[in-house]
């Protein structure tokens, strides 16, 4: 019984970590910020709950299991946050290779930009000849 | 069991060297941010893989505060760059008042 868990540990332990140098070649080999972001996100949510079963499953105990649980639980719900804003000032900044982009949703460049669009200072348009253009 | 320990720790150090690579070689700052949000989660990774084999859970709260922090600079520091964008005094979204390590070079396309 504790051969076939560690066997299963194991298993769980290796995905998560192929996943670890996946999101390394990724990292180093994609163009831009967006599909760079797509590779490191991988051992966000993947690798870490496979990690994390592994681990669990290792270390005996419910107190483990649990604040191994809670890890997972805080990364499933801050790797949508922290990915949405880093996209979000990625497009504003022009750091994304528009000719690989598929589907634009936004338009052409140059024309959403200009508008206020938004709450947030990350959705301000930049100034144009120092003057702060008003949000019509 | 040797065998499995040390390709599990190669596997996650390649993984956190080429994270280290973009990190310097990362052309703007949101590169950067990416490559150190992937790098804490490989850190949290290889300290769970650690308390694995070792049998030993006094890493494990560690790993609560990792994953919290790599989520807290990631968010930190990609508002600050959001902020940035009122100095801008170019349309075309190329900063002057930013240093140089946060702009994009030209690509060849």
């Amino acid at each position: 019984m504790t051969a076939l868990a560690d066997v299963v540990a194991f298993a769980c332990l290796l995905a998560g970590a192929v996943l670890c140098l996946t999101a390394g070649l990724g990292l180093v080999r994609f163009p831009d910020v967006l599909s760079r972001m797509h590779a490191g996100t991988k051992p966000q949510v993947l690798g870490v709950l496979l990690v994390m079963v592994g681990a669990a499953i290792r270390l005996d105990g419910w107190a483990n299991a649990w604040m191994l649980l809670l890890v997972a639980a805080f990364q499933l719900l801050t790797a949508p946050v922290s990915a949405h804003l880093i996209s979000r000032v990625a497009y504003r900044r022009r750091h994304v290779r528009r000719d690989l982009l598929l589907v634009d949703e936004f338009g052409p460049a140059g024309h959403q930009d200009l508008r206020y669009r938004g709450d947030e200072p990350g959705d301000a348009p930049p100034e144009e000849d120092g003057v702060l253009p008003q949000p019509s | 069991m040797t065998i499995v320990s040390s390709l599990l720790y190669a596997l996650i150090g390649g993984g956190a060297l080429l994270a280290l690579v973009r990190l310097a070689r990362g052309p703007s700052l949101l590169d950067r941010v990416v490559a150190t949000d992937t790098l804490l989660v490989i850190i949290a990774a290889g300290l769970a893989v650690h308390a694995a084999l070792q049998r030993d859970p006094t890493l494990v709260p560690v790993l609560v505060v990792v994953s919290l922090l790599a989520f807290v600079g990631s968010v930190s520091v990609a508002r600050y760059i959001g902020g940035m964008l009122l100095r801008s005094r170019t349309g075309d979204g190329s900063d002057l008042g930013l240093p140089v390590a946060a702009e994009v070079r030209e690509e060849q396309p």
